[in-house]
């Protein structure tokens, strides 16, 4: 059942047909400038990205201050925006040269920050007034009344809990006039961001300045202690005690989210490939724009979900958004890989008189190999890898090198960004 | 130099009366509506019986707000600030920005302490809360001497550190230990151990044992091992920190006492007789501490002298 929020800013009729007027931005992770591209290639309004330094994920490639005035170019030739997350709770020692990173991160034409510690908001307030400032998920923001908090102290947006429900963010968006944002994909914390410190009690790495060494997904042994002795609460054989959560998956209550409100809609994801990106935003796109345009006769469509499924290396759940999320929404036992489809190769160009492909190679394939190309000006189609010859023009078995330039015959046309995955038998 | 406050948990009214006589200065008691992973749960009765005892012993009492708050539990809140300025308890302490919302619009005139746990990393942050209304922080306990020492020294509200007791390190809405025994289908499971707190994570690998217990606001999984500064409290001292907390959750009521006595000598000798008498006797009250600690729960020092890396 959808619940409507009473606002004209979201929906009018026009004609007798309801439209939405307020389309939620779709926002794409980027952990480099490729995945930037591709993420606004595909359909993104916005992206999101970390600098080096003040972010979590210390683990993914991260911007230097060039590249980020480069992403921003390129997003804002496609209308899109940039913004940067600075999203760590400070020690003392990390507060050397925030200001100047600020400075510089405003100076590089970043639309806004993604941040957590008070420390990054005055400061930024301060010496980068232009940046707009976006409360992160780190400060488990689960209540309208806190939500009233940090818009009086002067924020533009605040991201969500993962925690928060759709019944709770209808009451978030009626009590105050601010803009929010809530995950819709992704893998995800199982406890509330940043109240976890397992990874520092662990391996002494800190979670909250992106050291998070992921003990949650790690299995264990539960026992009780039953007059000091240690009694075992499970048998041979028994899956061990987990607490991974399935990977957010929210593709179906996107127009619940609409008809909310909900400012932007998010996709985790800053450490996956290219190819991860461009199949869930792009149908992430088509979801968003199908829903908005005629919403009262929208129907998913199947091959979306199939879509979606192609790049997904775990199983998937509704988590907080439809309800309290049971022990189904959790992984326990032996969890084999799920992915049916590898990403095997990036269109860098295509030869309309030859039909001929130019491709970057990202995974093995050969002649005789059954592949998919899809992109946002095609319709997918699935066909039979033919000769394939290098560079030189040497005919070749097998294209087995990283990043290898390969080209074959495709009898549709290709654009640049294009993707070709193979089948994973 | 001031005498810093020791600061404890008691499980019951009665226990109370037991740590007073043991020498505690004041008191974090509450119920789990509204405060998280309480050594005991006081409702709103017992809060005014409590702060009665500890009032006339001349002692605090500071009541724990300190939940992540969802709507459902906003106006429920607000009811019990109005209980708690009507008992008139010494402070409260609070994480969610929601609680500096509803005091202000109560008019409520008790003082906050700030206390998120996890999040309480840096001095800017406590004297931004400072200016907000908190006249105390509780530091998280994730940070080194040398950082603890540095917020002090440029921090404008009073600084809480905890010297013993566990850690918690982990809050998840879910309930994930229901969840495992609905996954096993071993629903009886749940009900007979649904208020038993004695359960606990083996980590083979690194060879420890974490305590674990849900609770109305989720799961909650604790630190393998006790914090115990009895003997590394001079800098602390020191520095002049505020008030030292020992953390009893999850300890018995005469582990709590035994180990609250420790402290008070130890503070007693400090301000009393010198640093030499507090060396003098720590290495005898930390052997005190030692036979009573139980064999499940190793001593350490927490990240007093461990430094993080990220």
């Amino acid at each position: 059942m959808l619940q409507l929020i009473e606002n004209e800013k979201i929906r009018k009729v026009v004609n007798g047909k309801r439209v939405i007027t307020k389309k939620p931005e779709l926002l794409a992770p980027a952990g480099s400038l490729e995945k930037l591209k591709v993420a606004v290639h595909y359909g993104a309004d916005a992206v999101f990205i970390g600098g080096q330094e003040f972010g979590l994920r210390s683990n993914a490639d991260n911007f230097s201050i060039e590249e980020m005035r480069e992403g921003v170019e390129f997003a804002n030739k496609y209308g899109a925006v940039v913004y940067v997350t600075t999203n760590i709770f400070a020690h003392n020692e990390n507060m050397d040269g925030l200001e100047e990173y600020l400075q510089a991160i405003e100076g590089a034409g970043v639309k806004g920050i993604i941040v957590a510690d008070p420390l990054i908001i005055e400061t930024c307030r301060r010496v980068a007034p232009k940046l707009e400032i976006h409360l992160s998920t780190q400060q488990s923001l689960s209540n309208w009344k806190a939500v009233k908090y940090w818009k009086q102290e002067g924020l533009h947006r605040v991201v969500l809990a993962r925690e928060v429900g759709a019944e709770e963010m209808l009451k978030m968006k009626q009590e105050v006039d601010i803009e929010i944002e809530a995950f819709v994909h992704g893998a995800m914390c199982i406890a509330y961001s940043g109240r976890c410190v397992l990874s520092n009690h662990m391996t002494a790495r800190d979670s909250n300045r992106g050291g998070c060494c992921q003990s949650c997904r790690w299995d264990y042994d539960l026992y009780e202690n039953v007059g000091g002795e240690e009694k075992a609460l499970f048998n041979e054989g028994d899956a061990p005690f987990a607490m991974s959560p399935k990977d957010l998956k929210l593709i179906e209550s996107i127009p619940h989210m609409i008809e909310l409100g909900i400012d932007s809609l998010k996709v985790e994801g800053r450490m996956k490939s290219i190819h991860y990106i461009a199949t869930v935003i792009s149908v992430y796109r088509k979801v968003i724009d199908a829903y908005c345009a005629d919403p009262d006769n929208f129907k998913i469509k199947k091959e979306w979900l199939e879509e979606l499924d192609r790049c997904a290396n775990r199983a998937t759940a509704s988590a907080f958004f439809e309800g309290e999320p049971s022990y189904k929404q959790q992984m326990f036992g032996f969890h084999a890989p799920k992915m049916k489809w590898d990403f095997a190769g990036l269109v860098l160009d295509y030869d309309q008189t030859t039909n001929m492909v130019t491709l970057q190679q990202r995974n093995y394939f050969k002649p005789g190999d059954t592949i998919e190309f899809f992109g946002p000006e095609i319709d997918s189609f699935k066909m039979e890898v033919g000769q394939i010859w290098d560079e030189e023009g040497q005919e070749i078995e097998v294209a087995n090198h990283p990043l290898q330039i390969v080209k074959f015959k495709v009898d549709r046309p290709l654009f640049k960004f294009n993707m070709m995955r193979k089948e994973n038998k | 130099m001031k005498k810093p406050e020791l600061l404890v948990t008691p499980k019951s009214v009665d226990h109370i009366k037991a740590l007073i006589e043991a020498g505690a200065d004041a008191f974090v008691i509450g119920e789990q509506k509204f405060g998280l992973r309480l050594a005991g749960e006081f409702n709103v009765n017992d809060v005014e019986q409590a702060t009665t005892i500890i009032h006339e012993a001349g002692k605090k009492v500071y009541v724990a707000v300190n939940a992540i708050f969802h709507n459902d539990r906003l106006d429920d809140l607000d009811d019990y600030l109005k209980d708690m300025q009507r008992i008139g308890v010494d402070a409260l302490l609070f994480g969610d920005p929601a609680v500096v919302m509803a005091v202000r619009e109560l008019g409520i005139t008790i003082p906050l302490h700030w206390n998120p746990e996890t999040i309480a990393t840096n001095w800017f942050q406590v004297n931004y809360w400072n200016e907000r209304g908190a006249k105390r922080a509780v530091l998280a306990r994730e940070l080194s001497l040398d950082e603890v020492v540095e917020i002090k020294e440029n921090a404008n509200a009073e600084i809480e550190v905890q010297v013993h007791g566990m850690t918690a390190m982990f809050q998840s809405k879910r309930s994930l230990l229901g969840n495992y025994f609905l996954y096993r289908d071993e629903v009886m499971e749940i009900e007979n151990r649904k208020e038993n707190k004695n359960m606990f994570l083996h980590d083979k690998e690194r060879k420890n044992k974490y305590p674990i217990y849900e609770d109305l606001n989720g799961t909650h999984i604790f630190s393998p091992n006790d914090m115990c500064l009895i003997d590394e409290l001079t800098e602390l001292f020191e520095a002049g920190i505020d008030s030292l907390k020992f953390d009893g959750v999850l300890q018995t009521e005469g582990y709590i006492t035994t180990v609250t006595n420790c402290y008070r000598q130890a503070i007693d000798a400090y301000f009393d007789n010198g640093e030499d008498a507090y060396d003098e006797m720590k290495d005898e009250l930390l052997e005190k501490i030692e036979e009573i600690q139980p064999a499940i729960r190793p001593l350490d020092t927490g990240f007093i002298f461990k430094e993080t890396v990220y």
